[in-house]
């Protein structure tokens, strides 16, 4: 095991913490999260389903060699889900071996098994409550916010402002300040997340990677395909992304499709490949008929342009 | 602390374009800053939109703002006169530091707040939107009797869509067990069993309202504005779009308290009343940009047109079926259509029709009893009104 990973220093440390995980982000996204880690602020990244925001928090777990706790957000979540439930189970075993230590005249009394019932042993912990009480700061990932209901969010202002989570029956558990969790949330934007929460957060706007960036994400993710193949991919993904669809191809998309066509043996794009695999990169039936009746054609003739005149320029 | 002023004058400046930034983002922004270091403009500026935004849209804002305040104000000079002029009308008086920059920066994004009188005449930008603003609303003089029948309209009428039953659950008399609650209880009291039980709660779900606002709704869209003002300052989750030739999102605009001050600031939002219709593009631009943030959870459409359609019939129907795929229901309110012996020959309407859950025609709205009366007694079968002309 290696010694513990230091916090990073500088947001270059961060972009290079990230790309040592196979993560490539952009400056920007690097210093949002610099300032997450340094400010010890929940990061509230919002953007297009596909971007990486839920690879990110993986990433960084894994750089700064800490425990992930991955909340997934669904309507209706109750506390008993994402904080803390009672064993109430073990609560009913405790009061039947009361009563029956009581008739051998040495249980204990009423106030003592209270007590014990509502004891930090009886609690059983979800993913909110362990990860403040973890001995390092463990990752938090909130994954989806916006799939869960209002009431959530107002549930979350408490635990993300103050590290702590209150429990009547119990009192209030905090973090302890060295073990801060580092809180990522994501959404997809399928509601407007209250304003009150995004205050206590710093937020970001997780953009589509550029050509280059891309290619590299490709390159890694993806080490089977051809240059040739990775780069008229991520430049056909990036020219769909252009066009006004119902839902662009993110870069999960792009990646899961180099992937899809190496195992299809495709050393370069054409129409029949991209025909066959169109599905894919898009998930909705109107998107492919579109594309399908037109775009590829075109498409693929203006990469075959493009790629006419890299070679032209490269000899020169 | 130089570094402090400059942060503290850049957030009013935010302030004055309409982000809300508040003292505790000014401090969280200096204290960005600090960790990130002056040295690359691009990591100052990446810093302060982590801290000062919370939403993507501002972030056109925020880079205008951010250009126009860290910038060398020796560039400036020529505006700068001008601009001074709109700057001493402010508030707060520029401190002496840095009178020209600060001067200049404060002016720059106030286009932004439409309703502002003193804008400056230079060459700032961003006045397209108002350039944009092809022809304007009158709301300026509502008569005494038609703003308290909208009120009262707006109080009365119940909402037209059903509620839907929620995951989550609540206290109540039977039901699913809690054995939490039911523990709890025991504690208090050890010789009686006392179960507690939940059921799920049912609720209004989030209502995403359409308004036709184009020349033939002209008489209505008003007062329709009203009764969604008035649904809004009862029900948290409604969304509103107006649209004529382009949709325009107005849900911010109508939050206000006054009914008057939202209807106004509507009004400048919307840049296409009384024009045309183009109900399916519109309805496209909707499932396309807006669907999947809005019609989240179980959301319930309403869609207040006359369905009179300047465009194609077919495109009309594939954009309507996909909204009905979209939304949990999809609720028509239409007010030119009489009931009685309705025919639907208009090529819109009868595109519309298949994909409706509900059709509610409110013809005379202008009666407040027919309107509250014909949305209490519910849906007239979309279907049905079909069948009859189907035979041409």
């Amino acid at each position: 095991m290696n010694a513990t990973p230091e916090k990073p220093g500088s947001v270059d440390d961060v972009v290079a913490l990230l790309a040592a995980q196979n993560y490539l982000s952009d400056r920007r996204l690097a210093t949002a999260l610099f300032l997450a880690l340094k400010l010890q602020r929940p990061l509230f990244l919002e953007g297009e389903p596909g971007v990486g925001k839920t690879e990110l928090a993986k990433a960084l777990a894994k750089a700064l060699d800490t425990p992930l706790l991955r909340l997934q957000c669904h309507e209706g979540l109750e506390i008993s889900q994402i904080a803390y439930e009672w064993n109430v189970a073990r609560q009913m075993v405790e009061i039947r071996l009361a009563e029956v230590a009581r008739t051998a005249d040495q249980g204990l009394d009423h106030d003592q098994l209270v007590r014990k019932l509502y004891s930090r042993e009886m609690l059983i912990e979800r993913p909110l409550l362990q990860a403040l009480n973890q001995p390092r700061s463990p990752v938090l990932l909130i994954d989806e916010l916006d799939r869960a209901d209002e009431p959530f969010d107002a549930f979350l202002l408490e635990v993300l402002a103050e590290n702590q989570i209150t429990v009547p029956e119990l009192g209030t558990i905090r973090a302890s300040a060295d073990a801060v969790p580092i809180t990522l949330i994501t959404s997809n934007r399928t509601r407007e997340v209250h304003d009150a929460l995004k205050r206590r957060c710093l937020y970001h706007w997780v953009v589509f990677p550029d050509v280059e960036r891309e290619l590299q994400i490709v390159r890694l993710k993806a080490p089977g395909a051809s240059a040739r193949l990775a780069r008229q991919v991520v430049e056909f993904v990036q020219s769909l992304r252009t066009l006004d669809l119902f839902k662009a191809p993110g870069v999960a998309e792009t990646i899961d499709w180099a992937n899809a066509l190496v195992a299809l043996d495709a050393f370069s794009l054409n129409a029949t490949s991209v025909q066959d695999t169109l599905g894919v990169l898009l998930k909705y039936q109107d998107d492919i008929t579109r594309v399908q009746e037109g775009d590829v054609a075109r498409l693929l003739a203006e990469l075959n342009t493009r790629a006419g005149e890299h070679a032209r320029q490269d000899p020169a | 602390m130089l570094l402090a002023e400059n942060i503290t004058h850049f957030s009013r400046l935010l302030r004055h374009a309409g982000l809300q930034v508040g003292p505790d983002r000014v401090l969280a922004g200096i204290g960005a800053v600090e960790q990130v270091g002056v040295e690359r403009r691009d990591d100052v500026h990446a810093a302060l939109s982590a801290v000062m935004l919370d939403r993507h849209e501002q972030q056109h804002i925020f880079d205008a703002a951010f250009d126009a305040f860290w910038r060398d104000p020796r560039l400036l000079a020529p505006q700068l006169q001008a601009l001074q002029a709109g700057a001493s009308a402010q508030t707060q008086p520029a401190p002496a530091a840095q009178p020209q920059r600060l001067a200049e920066a404060l002016a720059a994004p106030r286009p932004r707040d439409a309703m502002a009188q003193d804008e400056p005449s230079g060459e700032t930008q961003f006045t397209a939107s108002a350039r944009e603003r092809l022809q304007q609303a009158d709301f300026g003089s509502m008569s005494a009797d038609e703003y308290r029948w909208a009120r009262h309209l707006a109080e009365r009428l119940p909402p037209p869509v059903q509620a839907v039953r929620l995951r989550r659950h609540q206290a109540a008399a039977g039901g699913r067990i809690n054995l939490r609650r039911s523990l709890q209880r025991m504690a208090r009291q050890p010789h009686m069993l006392l179960p507690a039980f939940t059921r799920a709660q049912r609720a209004l779900p989030p209502i995403v309202v359409l308004l036709d606002i184009s020349g033939s709704m002209d008489r209505y869209a008003r007062l329709f504005l009203h009764y969604v003002h008035g649904l809004m300052r009862r029900h948290a989750r409604v969304h509103v779009f107006t649209f004529g030739t382009r949709l325009t999102n107005i849900t911010r605009c109508l939050r206000g308290r006054d009914p008057d001050v939202a209807l106004q600031r509507a009004e400048g939002q919307v840049s296409d009343w009384k024009g045309g219709t183009r109900i399916a593009a519109a309805l496209q631009d909707f499932n396309r940009h807006w669907a999947r943030r809005v019609l989240g959870a179980n959301a319930a459409v309403l869609l207040v047109s006359d369905g009179l359609d300047h465009d194609d019939g077919h495109q009309l129907g594939l954009a309507a079926a996909h909204l009905h795929r979209l939304a949990h229901q999809l609720v028509w309110l239409n007010p030119l259509l009489r009931f009685d012996g309705f025919q639907p020959r208009a090529t819109g309407v009868r595109a519309l029709l298949p994909h409706v859950d509900r059709f509610l025609p409110v013809h005379n709205l202008a009666s407040l009893a027919d309107l509250a009366g014909a949305l209490r007694t519910g849906s007239v079968n979309p279907a049905s009104l079909l069948r009859p002309s189907s035979k041409h």
